[in-house]
């Protein structure tokens, strides 16, 4: 406020000055962009924040497009998609940014969150950053599969199917809940129906809500940084500015500019040369038209929800009931939470960090990566072990092994994070 | 904007020019009406929700599409499947052979629930050794129990099912294996065996589904 009075005395005869006389134009630009120090020592993990929020944008402006064709009805969604892919003009161009954009969002994400982990960036006093960036993971995966089910292909129809089922699962309320999820006894126009409108309206709004208060979160702490020190601790004396920040722009805006253009590079090469990845981006039987009678012989999400897939199919049946595998997948996604509460390293970044958790955090990418795999395959994919082991499929015994491993990362957390040995902070960022 | 310059707009320590609360408050009466207030709002936005929520249900025009379906079953020979729809889903009719129907019993110790125990799975008439009204002909909603896909019919023994395999249904999504009354293989992700849906026989050669579901409502 103090800014933007002296602000108003500056420039009371322009345009800027009217302006700011009604709307805190120039403070907001100072607090969030030219005044707002970042720490001078970002690296390359730092890119994927500001690579997510274009994605978001090119998602949404994409997604505006799409809907001026596409038909939200069961008769109609699988040829009104073609008719954009074949009729529309640049129609295909538009469509492939928008499912190449979705996996893509997925993949910057997932480093993002990697890279808040590495250097815990969840940890006091930015645990809010981290749970809004959670909601924001939730729901960009609702988000993803609303949006699967739209094209209307077999596996739309049949990953909704399979997803709604879940909740059929729940105690004494399944059956009824997943009835009303799906407004019919089965998935069909009306769940169609209803998921466009929550994948076009309800979600992103609320994602939109989510990456501002993600944001005014982030502003209102200050980043962290790759050696975890904060430096907000080592002012200027005069002018009370960090002595390790630097104005986020136009150093980090070029910055990020370098890293936007970089992906560009990489996006448009997927989206001219590769846009359906060899059926990791677009199912191959995503091709074949939603029919309810008859299940395609493999079915499997799109990669990035494999890992959950994995968990899920993991878990045995308990007491007839399907629902603790329903709910440990649940809790993969959910336990993510959980960690500003549960790392009790005196340290924060993974440079000052000991082998202990360093090895617990390679098990957890190792788990992550296999069972990620093995959820884009069928269950039989290495065959069976022998009687011994009751004939139990193989992949199924690596999964199950490798779900035991994601959880005890963070089960064991706060055991190992206090028990490792670290090394000395520095005073200030280091190179 | 940041904590330090937070507190400078706060009003000045001068209190005359401050807001003062008359000192004749009454905050007992204050407190009310506040809490009635926010009930009043509370009751008033969960009634609102009411057909918001109700909204998401099956609609009228969906609960007319579950109606009873009538099928005729003449032309299924012995040891052949029809698939009928009925509320969308896939519903089997199965004409099995005397070989099959003799086979059910034997394999009872390798099934979940042989003895359909779990009522949900069918109607009260169909919980016997074949789970059917006809020993011959199986009524079985062709969705898994596990979640919700369609199983393939594997009705022949042996063949890629393996040597143990005495003719059923195989769920191709994680692997479920029922035998040919739909009841579930042990080591299935299946927790249950396939639905039997309520059905009757208008007469030899016509079958209902769906028909106790219409007299219930």
């Amino acid at each position: 406020m103090a800014d933007q009075k002296q602000n108003i005395n500056a420039a009371t005869t322009d345009l800027i000055g009217w302006v700011d006389r009604r709307f805190p134009l120039t403070s907001t630009v100072k607090a969030h962009l030219t005044e707002y120090y970042a720490p001078k020592n970002f690296n390359f993990w730092y890119f994927f924040g500001a690579l997510a929020m274009m994605v978001l944008v090119m998602q949404v402006l994409t997604g505006i497009f799409l809907t001026m064709h596409y038909k939200p009805s069961a008769a109609e969604a699988f040829a009104s998609v073609e008719y954009i892919m074949r009729d529309v003009f640049g129609g295909n161009i538009i469509r492939y940014m928008h499912s190449t954009g979705a996996s893509m969002f997925f993949l910057v994400v997932y480093l993002h969150m990697f890279r808040g982990i590495i250097y815990g960036s969840y940890r006091a006093p930015r645990e809010l950053i981290w749970l809004f960036g959670v909601g924001i993971f939730l729901t960009l995966m609702g988000e993803a599969f609303f949006g699967y089910l739209l094209p209307w292909g077999q596996m739309s129809y049949w990953g909704a199917q399979v997803i709604t089922s879940l909740f059929g699962t729940v105690p004494f309320i399944g059956p009824d809940l997943m009835e009303w999820l799906r407004g019919d006894y089965l998935t069909s126009d009306a769940t169609l129906n209803r998921f466009f409108a929550f994948h076009v309206i309800a979600l992103p709004m609320v994602l939109l809500g989510l990456v501002m208060v993600h944001l005014v979160a982030l502003h209102e702490v200050g980043s962290n940084n790759p050696d975890g020190v904060e430096i907000k601790e080592k002012k200027d004396k005069k002018t009370g500015i960090p002595l390790d920040g630097i104005p986020f722009h136009p150093y980090y805006t070029v910055k990020d500019t370098v890293g936007i253009v970089v992906f560009l590079i990489v996006f448009a090469a997927i989206v001219f040369f590769a846009p359906e990845m060899g059926g990791y981006f677009l199912e191959h039987n995503n091709f074949i038209p939603a029919n309810p009678l008859v299940t395609p012989e493999h079915i499997a999400p799109v990669w990035y929800f494999t890992p959950y897939y994995s968990i899920l199919r993991a878990v045995p049946p308990v007491l007839n009931s399907q629902f603790p595998g329903v709910a440990a997948m649940g809790l993969s996604v959910m336990v993510f939470a959980l960690l500003p509460w549960i790392d009790k390293s005196p340290v924060k970044s993974i440079r000052y960090r000991g082998k202990l958790y360093k090895g617990w955090l390679a098990a957890f990418v190792v788990s992550f990566l296999v069972l990620g795999y093995l959820g884009t395959e069928p269950s039989n994919l290495w065959g069976q072990l022998g009687e011994w082991a009751g004939g139990a499929d193989r992949a199924t015994v690596v999964a199950r092994i490798f779900t035991a491993i994601y959880f005890l990362f963070f089960l064991l957390m706060p055991w190992y994070t206090a028990r490792d040995k670290t090394k000395p902070v520095p005073e200030r960022v280091t190179k | 904007m940041s904590v330090s310059d937070a507190g400078k707009d706060k009003p000045s320590k001068n209190s005359e020019l401050s807001f003062q609360e008359p000192s004749q408050v009454d905050k007992e009466k204050r407190q009310f009406l506040v809490t009635a207030t926010a009930a009043v709002a509370a009751a008033g936005a969960t009634a609102t929700a009411v057909p918001f929520v109700g909204s998401m249900l099956p609609s009228e025009r969906a609960k007319a599409a579950g109606a009873p379906v009538e099928i005729d079953i003449s032309d299924i020979a012995p040891g052949e499947i029809k698939t009928a729809e009925w509320r969308g889903q896939p519903v089997w009719i199965i004409n099995r052979t005397e070989e099959m129907t003799a086979e059910l019993p034997k394999h009872n110790g390798r099934l979940s629930d042989p003895m359909c125990e779990i009522t949900s799975q069918q109607p009260a008439y169909c919980k016997n050794a074949d789970r059917s009204i006809k020993p011959n002909i199986g009524v079985i909603v062709g969705i898994c129990t596990h979640l919700g896909c369609s199983p393939s019919a594997k009705l022949e023994k042996g063949g890629d099912m393996g040597e143990n395999w005495t003719g059923g249904f195989y769920c191709p999504c994680h692997g479920s294996k029922f035998d040919l009354a739909g009841r579930v293989f042990k080591g299935s992700p299946a927790p249950t065996n396939l639905v039997v849906p309520p059905h009757s026989y208008i007469d030899d050669n016509t079958l209902v589904v769906g028909i106790e579901a219409e007299m219930e409502a």
